[in-house]
């Protein structure tokens, strides 16, 4: 690198001395060349470049420095409390969900209770109900066995009285009681 | 034709003698008092708002100045913080002479050798004070290549030596020529444009690239300027 820097300045070299050679248009060749000027040019470089420096050390470049600092501070600091944020926020994240798993076991449990008192309560009640309807039934078929009874009983002598008048108006006149309700008698045997 | 350089004559506009000294204001002198503050108007005026979110002005002001921390950062390390205000002013010196100087009737400071040279052996005495500063009589090891064999040393040590001390000349004469080339050549082209009469569209033509080359140039050569002297004191600090 030292080597091709050195090698570049004295081409360059090269180059500005043959710029003065064929620039015979001023006989004094090159105004950069004029010595004369050099004092006055320096001094003034000095001059400027100092108060360049100070302006520069002083004054600029602590001033851009501060605002590039200030501005770097905030966004550490916003990115802190970003960080602070979404923690607190994982939190109630992670809370919200023990307490809705919780509420979810709590109901589940309330729900199986219920529905087992229920299903208990339904058993019982048919159980009753059928015991209730077991004797209704039972009661039932007394009343109609007994009025069944009084009915056959009653057959008999309404089937005597029947016969007694039939063969009254048929014959014309009044069977024996005893014979039609002994015929009676022997015909309800014969169909039972 | 106008002369092409011309452009280069240093006028005097205020005699003045310091103690047998010739000090005069010169239009040289008069860009060198302008490039600084324009320099300072921009800094400055720029950050005068102090933005959290910068506009555009604020946005350059800031831009430079992270561009060459950043440059001392990656070529000097830690160590080259101090001297932070000196090669941005450095910088920032070059850049706005050359940029002044591409504007029309501007003078081109950094066009003058003499600058140009006053420049360079600023940063090459101050350079070379960091490094005997840093590392006392050790510093000249610098001049000891590693990794030698000893039969070449009394060759490798004298090239060393003279590249070292062609070091100014090489930054001052780098920058010298490119400024004068620059501004001699688009004068040149200018110098074709009325004579030329219809066809003066041709040099018109190549002046407006130039003019864009010379943009490019007058901020390379600010750049390669700070980067050479960021190098430099890097060696110094660092020995190779």
């Amino acid at each position: 690198m030292r080597i091709l820097n050195s090698t570049i300045a004295m081409g360059l070299g090269t180059l500005a001395s043959s710029l003065v050679a064929v620039s015979p248009a001023s006989a004094a060749g090159l105004p950069q060349l004029d010595a004369s000027t050099y004092s006055a040019q320096v001094v003034w470089l000095v001059i400027t470049f100092v108060i360049l420096y100070v302006l520069m050390a002083k004054m600029a470049l602590p001033r851009i420095g501060e605002v590039l600092e200030e501005r770097q501070n905030k966004i550490d600091d916003n990115l802190t409390k970003a960080e602070e944020l979404k923690a607190q926020a994982d939190t109630a994240a992670q809370a919200y969900e023990t307490s809705l798993s919780t509420a979810r076991t709590k109901a589940q449990g309330a729900i199986r209770d219920v529905k087992e008192k229920a299903a208990g309560e339904a058993a019982a009640r048919q159980s009753a109900l059928h015991d209730k309807l077991k004797t209704q039934i039972a009661e039932s078929e007394k009343a109609i066995a007994s009025a069944r009874d009084e009915a056959l009983a009653g057959i008999k002598d309404v089937a005597t009285d029947v016969a007694s008048s039939v063969i009254e108006k048929l014959v014309g006149e009044a069977p024996d009681g005893k014979s039609v309700s002994g015929a009676i008698q022997a015909a309800l045997k014969s169909r039972a | 034709m106008a002369n092409p350089i011309a452009q280069f004559e240093v006028k005097t506009l205020i005699p003045l003698n310091l103690g047998g000294v010739d000090a005069s204001l010169t239009n040289s002198g008069a860009f060198m008092v302008l490039t600084v503050v324009a320099i300072t108007a921009f800094l400055v005026l720029g950050m005068r708002k102090r933005d959290l979110i910068p506009g555009r002005w604020q946005s350059m002001a800031e831009l430079s100045y992270e561009f060459i921390a950043g440059l001392l950062r990656d070529n000097v390390g830690s160590e080259g913080r101090r001297y932070f205000p000196f090669i941005f002013s450095l910088f920032m010196f070059i850049l706005f002479a050359n940029l002044l100087g591409l504007l029309p009737y501007a003078f081109t400071t950094t066009s003058h050798i003499i600058v140009t040279f006053v420049l360079a052996m600023v940063v090459f005495i101050g350079v070379t004070i960091v490094g005997l500063v840093r590392h006392g009589g050790h510093f000249f090891s610098y001049f000891v290549p590693s990794g030698v064999p000893m039969a070449v040393m009394p060759l490798m040590i004298p090239i060393e030596i003279i590249s070292y001390l062609s070091r100014p000349v090489s930054l001052a004469v780098r920058l010298f020529a490119n400024m004068t080339a620059g501004h001699t050549m688009m004068k040149v082209f200018a110098g074709f444009i009325i004579p030329l009469g219809v066809f003066g569209i041709a040099p018109f033509v190549v002046d407006v690239a130039l003019v864009g080359f010379e943009l490019l140039v007058a901020f390379l050569q600010a750049y390669v300027f700070t980067v050479l002297t960021c190098l430099y004191l890097h060696d110094a600090i660092h020995l190779h």
